[in-house]
């Protein structure tokens, strides 16, 4: 599973190195989004502010709104001039392809929660306190919504609806990934270490469990794409 | 001998739509199996049953020793599939597709290099985006990932769609090559007399079902008109080409500046 795993997250991450997909598109209109929930809730910035206090939310419903992008960009490839099948015909185990493909996303969403922190924190005002728990709670929040959008990424994959059915089933999904991320990001820039942490281990609990769920699944979602 | 191919009565269905309404079929290894028959008949979703890709939900379908009513899957490494879909990625370029493609299947990798030169893909376009070659091109480029990947099963649907006349004498003797090293082949097409070339047999298809139908070069496709039996050996195929009548070589394209990188095309 390993190599095969590999093997998928290196063709799509090369595909985005050539294609730029990511730094172009997803990064931009994360940036945009981020800026706009300034012009609607500000312009106060700094403590005691709307946006002062929503930064954390503020920030993953962003990085929600560009995972939705990332995975469509993912399964987009797949399903271009019959590449699924190519995918499914090349004997690749599913759980390989579903490790690959949710690892390369994750490391482009990754990249780019360092870009929108430094922007949130220069537009909202907000220092970047508690860095560890920031840090461990974006990749497991990452990896729990990737997981998430994977599974259901290979589901519309073979609809023609899939631009809409993706957000359509990842949201409600990748409420609880949500609420947890936000929270513990909060405690942290908040400086509640433990408090934070704890939503730390939910958010890993909830990574583990969506990866497993994929790595199950994605097979015979494959098959039924 | 144990065929590559054995279909009794097998079944395929999509929703509640038969793609196969009982297919009866047996190919040997080596051998090469023309399928012919009129849009819809059924040519494609065999082909696509054989690889896995569509589920037979009743009859026997064994296909290299793998019963593909249990497990479908196991058999797709050693199968290659090309369909009317190139299954490549755009932006990956010819060479990084093919060793895609070949690491994937757990080919062994010394035959990309070879496969790339006998496809004429070697040169400038080794490193050129799929997204940037024609549609003929690209078919090179499927074709190339089923000869480095060296599948004991070729299935080809409409192999010759897209290719120039180059193109299609190579992927001719691609087809005689591979059955000469073993390989099976069951080819789909509606060029009669290009497939029943290289073909040792030919299977008419109509209605999702394997019929007896017409082997005589240049009747029409569907028209069973009471020929021998499909299981015949095919009186103008390999070994008897003298009745299949010789396809004139095609004008050369004319040649525009900016065009597209068409020299790959020249393959020798």
């Amino acid at each position: 599973m390993w190599r095969d795993a590999l093997l998928v997250a290196g063709k799509d991450l090369r595909i985005e190195a050539r294609s730029k997909v990511a730094l172009g598109q997803v990064a931009p209109f994360a940036v945009v989004v981020l800026v706009l929930f300034g012009l609607a809730l500000g312009p106060a910035v700094g403590a005691g502010s709307v946006l002062f206090a929503a930064t954390a939310g503020l920030f993953w419903i962003t990085v929600l709104l560009a995972t939705v992008l990332a995975v469509q960009r993912s399964f987009a490839l797949e399903a271009v001039d019959g590449a699924s099948d190519g995918l499914r015909m090349s004997g690749l185990d599913p759980a390989g392809i579903f490790v690959g493909k949710a690892a390369a996303v994750t490391c482009e969403l990754l990249a780019l929660e360092v870009l929108l922190a430094g922007v949130a924190s220069l537009l909202f005002d907000r220092h970047l306190a508690g860095f560890a728990v920031l840090v461990a709670s974006s990749v497991a929040a990452t990896v729990g919504l990737v997981a998430i959008g994977t599974i259901y990424g290979v589901v519309s994959i073979g609809s023609h609806q899939r631009e809409t059915l993706l957000p359509l089933l990842f949201f409600p999904m990748a409420a609880p990934v949500l609420l947890a991320a936000t929270k513990a990001w909060d405690g942290a820039l908040a400086g509640a270490g433990r408090h934070g942490s704890g939503w730390l281990d939910v958010l890993a609990v909830f990574a583990v469990a969506y990866v497993a769920i994929g790595t199950v699944a994605f097979g015979p979602l494959l098959e039924d794409a | 001998m144990t065929p590559v191919i054995r279909l009794h009565e097998a079944v395929s269905l999509s929703d509640r739509f038969p793609l196969l309404a009982g297919v009866t079929l047996e190919v040997a290894e080596g051998e090469v199996v023309h399928l012919r028959g009129p849009n819809g008949a059924g040519k494609s979703s065999l082909l696509r049953a054989c690889a896995g890709l569509e589920q037979v939900v009743s009859g026997v379908a064994t296909v290299l020793g793998h019963d593909l009513t249990v497990d479908r899957q196991s058999v797709r490494r050693e199968v290659g599939l090309l369909g009317h879909a190139t299954s490549l990625y755009d932006e990956l370029t010819v060479e990084h597709n093919v060793r895609f493609a070949v690491r994937a299947s757990r080919a062994r990798p010394d035959g990309v290099e070879a496969s790339l030169a006998r496809l004429g893909l070697d040169g400038r376009l080794r490193t050129t985006p799929v997204r940037k070659l024609s549609a003929g091109q690209r078919r090179r480029v499927a074709i190339a990932v089923l000869v480095a990947r060296r599948p004991r099963l070729w299935l080809l649907d409409e192999p010759h769609a897209g290719l120039d006349g180059d193109g299609r004498d190579l992927l001719d003797e691609l087809v005689r090559a591979a059955s000469d090293a073993g390989a099976t082949v069951l080819l789909a097409s509606h060029e009669l007399e290009r497939a029943s070339a290289v073909a040792d047999r030919v299977v008419t298809i109509s209605g999702g079902r394997v019929v007896p139908g017409p082997v005589e070069a240049g009747t029409g496709d569907g028209a069973a008109a009471g020929g021998p039996d499909a299981g015949e050996p095919r009186a103008g195929g390999r070994g008897a080409t003298a009745l299949v009548r010789p396809v004139a070589p095609l004008p050369a394209p004319p040649t525009a500046a900016g065009a597209d990188t068409g020299a790959g095309c020249d393959v020798a």
